[in-house]
């Protein structure tokens, strides 16, 4: 399976900023009902974004400036909780390719990277100055620079941070690793052989 | 070979470890999969896209307990969509010839209870499923971790996962636990330490004198709760209360005395290397409850509501947005919070005991006629077992609904919901905003006999106090 190869992602941004972002606020437990995840997008921070009569709320994500953006920005531990794939498959299908944040919860982390989705870490001062630089022009580009761990926001250039094996994987476009997991079968067997259980 | 102290988490990784991939991460085998019916459907369809076989389908085992309806037994469920999934688990597991304790086999739960219960969960083992609370199993000395459903994917097609090892934590709980104070208390507090992202890139290694003295489902509640600290796994090493536990169950080896032998030698060895070492004193630890919307925003009940402006700098935005939720009055004492709903059940606390130790105290007691009760019972066997006992009698008598078994209000994708903004005691593990149900429902995290006591008061209760529990620790 050739995979493409993710080295840079480009678009514009949206702050979603706050810490602790649970997959339960990405895409509610209501929303699993399903068979497949098609169809998910519309459904990614539903509660974040509506009201309980189903109204808009005040949100960023609500605002027409912001509507193209392709990359999330937010808080420290962004996608604790659940490890519902769910929420990385929601917030792709809503159309996002990218993810900057303090910190992420690493299943959330391992489930995006695995959609080709890279998440990348900055300091939060850099965070705060990326939301206010998106807030002040929406419009503003934003790079995120996997190959090198870098991010361009604007003229600015932020020193960001990525796992190098989850790098690694999307630089060489095998950010999906069952083609390689399918190879070994003979020492899958192997190892299945060995253990002194079931 | 006299191999260098390793503890068991290295000792199990190693033994499964296929071997390395090409970005550096470790093919680990995965002996055991536990699957249901939210997060698999997507991974079988995965699976017929690329025209892959289920590789090792006597490593999968499957249950239904996220939407199932705890109050009605017939098929099909009023929820068209609910009813769909199963049929869908039903289905995937005949075609590919997986094990499916389903509603009609007396076997049927969370996923996380029914596991350990059926002798599935063993030592030694590495254990993943579509579930973050997948951490519950290793009370028993198993490696065993949550996945995405891409990954249960790559677990049906290949039997492994592409992972990177993690650093291992080993928190001492040391000394004796006051009376009134449980397991659940003993993880939310070390939540609470530790922070609820304190663990990532870490297994939590669980010991000391409490866990010892622990039973496996007391360790079960403590090790489901890893998560809640960000830790994927958390294991406590196994020894004779393991072993006791496990004899005799459905699943257990037949050659047990080989088992066991091989068991023991998987604790983790004296003098093994810790990424890091916590302790923590028993006698600090007292009944807790969450006030938050992280179950790392918790305080002892006999504490009063955090004021963010006195907390460190980063935990105040998170504190405001959450007291603003919660509606709670920052510096007022958390007890006297009063309640609209009582949940007992999850696979944090919905086993046996816990509903033994809540019918224990609950007996000749009536629930307070502003809450509305619900006890839900882990799994078919702990319902049976419950009823067996006359413990459905006494929930039902002081006015709890009695259930069947299911996730039911711990993350209401079933019919049970909390209505606008209330506000639920509740034994499960997650407080985030809308889990139980309701964009503005609140959630307050807290041990079994907590929940009791604030559905007889009608108000948060320090169950010390109401049922004479002991002498209040200073
Ligand atoms: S009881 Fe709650 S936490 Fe446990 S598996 Fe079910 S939904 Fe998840």
């Amino acid at each position: 399976m050739a995979l493409e190869k993710i080295t840079k992602v480009v678009g514009t941004g949206v702050p979603v900023m706050g810490d602790d972002i649970d997959t339960d606020r990405i895409i509610p437990a209501r929303f699993m009902k399903c068979v497949t995840f098609d169809g998910l997008g519309e459904f990614a921070f539903f509660d974040v974004r509506n009201n309980e009569d189903g109204t808009p709320k005040d949100h960023v994500l609500n605002e027409d400036r912001f509507a193209k953006a392709t990359i999330l920005v937010s808080g420290e531990n962004f996608g604790c909780g659940s490890s519902r794939e769910h929420a990385p498959q929601s917030l792709y299908r809503y159309g996002f390719r990218g993810i900057l944040a303090e910190s992420f919860a690493e299943i959330f982390f391992g489930n995006s990277i695995t959609l080709g989705m890279p998440c990348m870490t900055l300091a939060r001062p850099d965070l705060d100055e990326i939301a206010a630089t998106l807030k002040a022009d929406p419009t503003t580009p934003v790079q995120l620079d996997v190959l090198n761990r870098s991010v361009t926001v604007g003229e600015r250039e932020y020193v960001a941070g990525i796992p190098e094996a989850a790098r690694e994987g999307l630089i060489e476009g095998r950010w999906d690793p069952i083609a390689e997991l399918l190879e070994t079968s003979e020492q899958v067997d192997g190892v299945a052989d060995r253990l002194i259980y079931v | 070979m006299q191999d260098n102290p390793k503890s068991l988490f290295e000792k199990v990784w190693d033994a499964h470890e296929v071997g390395k991939l090409s970005d550096g991460r470790s093919q680990l085998f995965i002996g055991t999969h536990l699957i249901h019916e939210v997060t698999s459907p997507q991974a079988f369809g995965m699976l017929r896209d690329l025209d892959l076989p289920v590789r090792y389908p006597n490593r999968t085992f499957a249950t239904v307990d996220h939407i199932v309806p705890t109050d009605e037994r017939n098929e099909p469920y009023s929820d068209a969509l609910a009813d769909a999934m199963i049929k869908e688990l039903r289905k995937n597991c005949k075609d590919n010839g997986v094990t499916f304790f389903d509603t009609n086999t007396g076997k049927q739960g969370i996923v996380h209870i029914i596991g350990p219960e059926q002798g599935i969960t063993q030592p030694g083992m590495t254990i993943a499923c579509g579930d973050s609370h997948t951490s519950t199993h290793g009370a028993f000395g198993a490696i065993a971790f949550g996945i995405g459903t891409s990954q249960v994917r790559d677990v049906l097609a290949t039997q492994t996962l592409a992972l990177s090892r993690l650093k291992v934590r080993r928190i001492n709980v040391d000394g004796e636990l006051a009376p009134g104070v449980y397991a659940k208390d003993v993880i939310l507090h070390i939540i609470r330490v530790l922070g609820v992202n304190g663990g990532i890139g870490y297994a939590y290694e669980f010991g000391g004198e409490v866990f010892d003295n622990f039973t496996m489902e007391e360790r079960m509640t403590v090790c489901n709760m890893s998560i809640e600290g960000g830790a994927r796994c958390g294991y406590v090493n196994p020894d004779e209360t393991t072993f006791e536990y496990l004899k005799g169950r459905n699943y257990a080896p037949k050659n047990w005395d080989e088992a066991v032998s091989h068991w023991k030698s998987l604790r983790s060895d004296p003098g093994c290397e810790y990424g890091d070492v916590v302790n923590i004193r028993a006698e600090d630890i007292l009944p807790t409850v969450t006030w938050g919307i992280t179950p790392g925003q918790a305080i002892f009940v006999d504490q009063n509501i955090p004021i963010p402006a006195e907390l460190p700098e980063k935990d105040r935005a998170t504190a405001e947005e959450a007291l603003e939720h919660m509606s709670l009055v920052p510096g007022a004492p958390i007890a006297g919070t009063p309640i609209d709903v009582a949940f007992l059940g999850s696979c944090t606390n919905g086993r046996l005991s816990d509903l033994q130790e809540a019918a224990r105290y609950l007996k000749g007691r009536k629930v307070a006629k502003s809450v509305k009760a619900i006890v839900v019972p882990g799994s078919q066997v702990v319902a049976q077992i419950a009823e067996q006992q006359g413990l459905d009698k006494i929930f039902t008598e002081a006015g709890f609904e009695w259930r069947g078994a299911g996730c039911s209000m711990c993350l209401a994708m079933n019919p049970d919901k909390l209505i606008g903004n209330q506000l639920c005691a509740s034994s499960s593990n997650r407080n985030f905003k809308g889990r139980q149900g309701s964009i503005t429902g609140r959630t307050m995290l807290m041990s079994p006999l907590m929940v009791i006591a604030a559905a007889i008061t009608g108000e948060i209760t320090d169950a010390r106090k109401l049922f004479e529990i002991g002498r209040t620790a200073a």
